[in-house]
């Protein structure tokens, strides 16, 4: 016992450790190598964004068309009127721009958890990625980050430089019209929306979204087959039968808590997806939002156990 | 200095026992065979040795506990379970790239001047490479790696004999040192049998044979033996009979070699053929549990 406790000093001994990896640089590692197996991460985005602007010039050029082929109309006898309503359409189209691009990044996101867990043992890949010191910590850590914080951030960059191209096409078709680039300029309130936008997308698609991409990882490391079917029937499964039982809708209301937030309690939306003003109170209001906090809580959980079930479940 | 110690180990999926108390011990610096019929429990073996699956009894890898400890271990143990395991979406240089990113050890001049030596282009996506140049690129990127122990499940499977023959030959040539265990299992025998200095087999989650090749040679031999010396060569006890065009060859178990060169020619078994004898005698006396081997099971 005592040779064999000795010899195995002397083994560890032997192999010392030439280079250790800090935890951080193998996370990075674990994020990139996410982005080389889902391009649509970024690609689906950048296409609808461009889609989009194509879109946009081609309104923007029709409408030019057409107001100068109507002079008789509106503008000429009620300016006041004219400059209020293009305003909003200016702005409304910014803001369409937003949402759409938010779905876009919601619907990747959703599929992407969906897929990050369960395709890899699917195609057997585990076990190469489990041949490598990476904990399963790290990876579903990194897993997660991708939804949580990335996607918000990708759509955020996009948005943002889709709302500046939108801009710059505006004066464009303005200039072409020998029109004052103020009144193109001077319409959209470009630091306060981005503002908006990045809170939005922090809070409403990072946190508040968090314990869903959490069940949706969980049930992409456990389920056997079909994960879309394994994430969204079980819930729909207790909602109704909780319904037919004891006619109440508890668990329904407790999903919808989670998912959309109380109502009253989410101060960046206003009942559907609204983007609210944003002020500092609003900020501090989400915090003390104890829903904010069980979110995370329940995050956690799912994804200690994703966690768990990498560890454990095999190749299907 | 054993690099693989077990004791009692059992696993169990649910009624289904796949390892039934193996105690096996492997040395620093051998190339172990892990050989066994479809189902005997080898790649349980190895995946409960690479902390790929929780165990009953005792185990130590390289001094560690491979479930506990997995992530510390797995800076010093390399493993190719399966072929082509390499995800298909991956292209050959980001390949390299993470690795060397999340590898302490990963020597990537080395992968790189190993992959020179194939056809594998750097730019290519795994799926476009056929399944021998991806157990090539898989076979770089783990020999790169400056791993204490190496183990490889099946590395071979379903490739053809030019790649089976490559991939053994640079195992050996450009990665095997002496300091560096490796443990392998496969199904063509014959092919890894120059490779191996020691072979376990193993048959219904039980290590039935262990021996090195070296003992084999001097321990173990086969004899064609004519229809009139074969009550003689009976006599000596043999461990199997096969007929061979109207000969019979008996397959010896430590009888000495000069007594039996008196029965008519006398060979050094095959490994094939010992396992097949091993394997064929543990199935023939499945009723009779007390039946085992002479020299079997250290």
């Amino acid at each position: 016992m005592n040779m064999q406790s000795g010899a195995m000093q002397s083994l560890q001994a032997t192999v010392p450790i030439t280079v250790t990896i800090p935890a951080r640089r193998r996370f990075y590692w674990s994020l990139r190598r996410e982005f080389w197996e889902y391009r649509s991460l970024y690609l689906a985005p950048l296409a609808i964004a461009a889609l989009f602007l194509c879109a946009f010039l081609v309104g923007e050029v029709h409408a030019s068309f057409h107001m100068n082929t109507s002079p008789a109309v509106g503008p000429i006898h009620r300016p006041d009127l004219f400059q209020q309503s293009a305003q909003s359409h200016v702005v409304g189209a910014y803001t369409f721009a937003a949402y759409v691009l938010m779905a876009i990044s919601l619907i990747v996101a959703i599929f992407y958890c969906l897929d990050t867990l369960y395709g890899e043992r699917r195609d057997r890949s585990i076990l190469f990625w489990k041949s490598l010191p990476v904990s399963d910590l790290t990876s579903v850590l990194a897993k997660a980050t991708i939804p949580i914080v990335i996607l918000p951030l990708i759509t955020f960059v996009l948005t943002v430089v889709t709302q500046w191209i939108m801009l710059v096409l505006s004066s464009g078709v303005a200039l072409v019209r020998g029109e004052n680039l103020a009144g193109v300029w001077g319409q959209v309130p470009f630091f306060q929306m981005s503002l908006m936008l990045f809170f939005h997308l922090l809070f409403i698609h990072g946190f508040q979204f968090a314990p869903v991409y959490g069940w949706l990882l969980l049930i992409s490391a456990w389920a056997p087959r079909a994960p879309l079917l394994w994430a969204v029937l079980p819930p729909l499964g207790i909602g109704i039968a909780e319904k037919l039982a004891f006619n109440t809708h508890y668990f329904a209301r407790m999903m919808g808590y989670l998912i959309g937030g109380g109502p009253e309690a989410i101060p960046f939306t206003q009942g559907k997806m609204e983007i609210a003003p944003l002020t500092a109170t609003a900020v501090a209001k989400f915090f003390a939002f104890p829903g904010f906090w069980v979110g995370l809580a329940v995050t956690a959980l799912f994804l200690a156990a994703a966690v768990r079930m990498r560890r454990s479940r095999e190749p299907i | 200095m054993a690099c693989i110690e077990a004791h009692g180990l059992r696993k169990a999926f649910g009624s289904t026992i796949a390892l039934d108390g193996v105690d096996l011990q492997v040395e620093e610096g051998r190339i172990l065979g892990l050989i066994g019929p479809n189902g005997a429990g080898k790649t349980t073996a190895l995946n409960a040795i690479l902390g790929l699956i929780p165990y009953q009894g005792q185990l130590k890898v390289l001094g560690r506990d491979p479930w506990t400890q997995r992530d510390q271990l797995m800076c010093d143990v390399c493993f190719i379970s399966d072929v082509a395991v390499l995800p298909r979406w991956l292209k050959v240089a980001q390949a390299l790239d993470y690795v060397s990113g999340v590898h302490p050890r990963f020597d990537r001049a080395k992968a790189e001047s190993f992959l020179a030596r194939t056809a594998i282009s750097p730019a290519a996506r795994i799926r476009q490479l056929s399944k021998g140049m991806v157990a090539q690129l898989h076979l770089a990127l783990v020999m790169a790696i400056d791993a204490s122990l190496l183990v490889l499940d099946e590395p071979t499977l379903g490739l053809d004999i030019l790649y089976r023959k490559q991939f053994y030959d640079s195992l050996l040539n450009d990665y095997f040192d002496g300091n560096r265990t490796i443990l392998l299992t496969t199904h063509q025998v014959e092919e890894i049998e120059h490779v191996l200095t020691d072979v376990m087999f193993i048959h219904r989650g039980r290590i039935v044979f262990n021996c090195s090749l070296d003992e084999l040679e001097s321990n173990y031999f086969e004899v064609f033996v004519t229809p009139e010396q074969l009550p003689a060569a009976r006599a000596l006890k043999p461990i199997y009979e096969r007929e061979v065009f109207g000969r019979t060859v008996l397959l010896f178990d430590h009888v000495d070699r000069r007594q039996l060169a008196t029965l008519g020619d006398v060979r050094t078994v095959g490994l094939a053929d010992l396992f097949v004898a091993i394997i064929g005698n543990q199935a023939g006396s499945a009723n009779s549990p007390g039946a085992t081997m002479k020299g079997a099971a250290r």
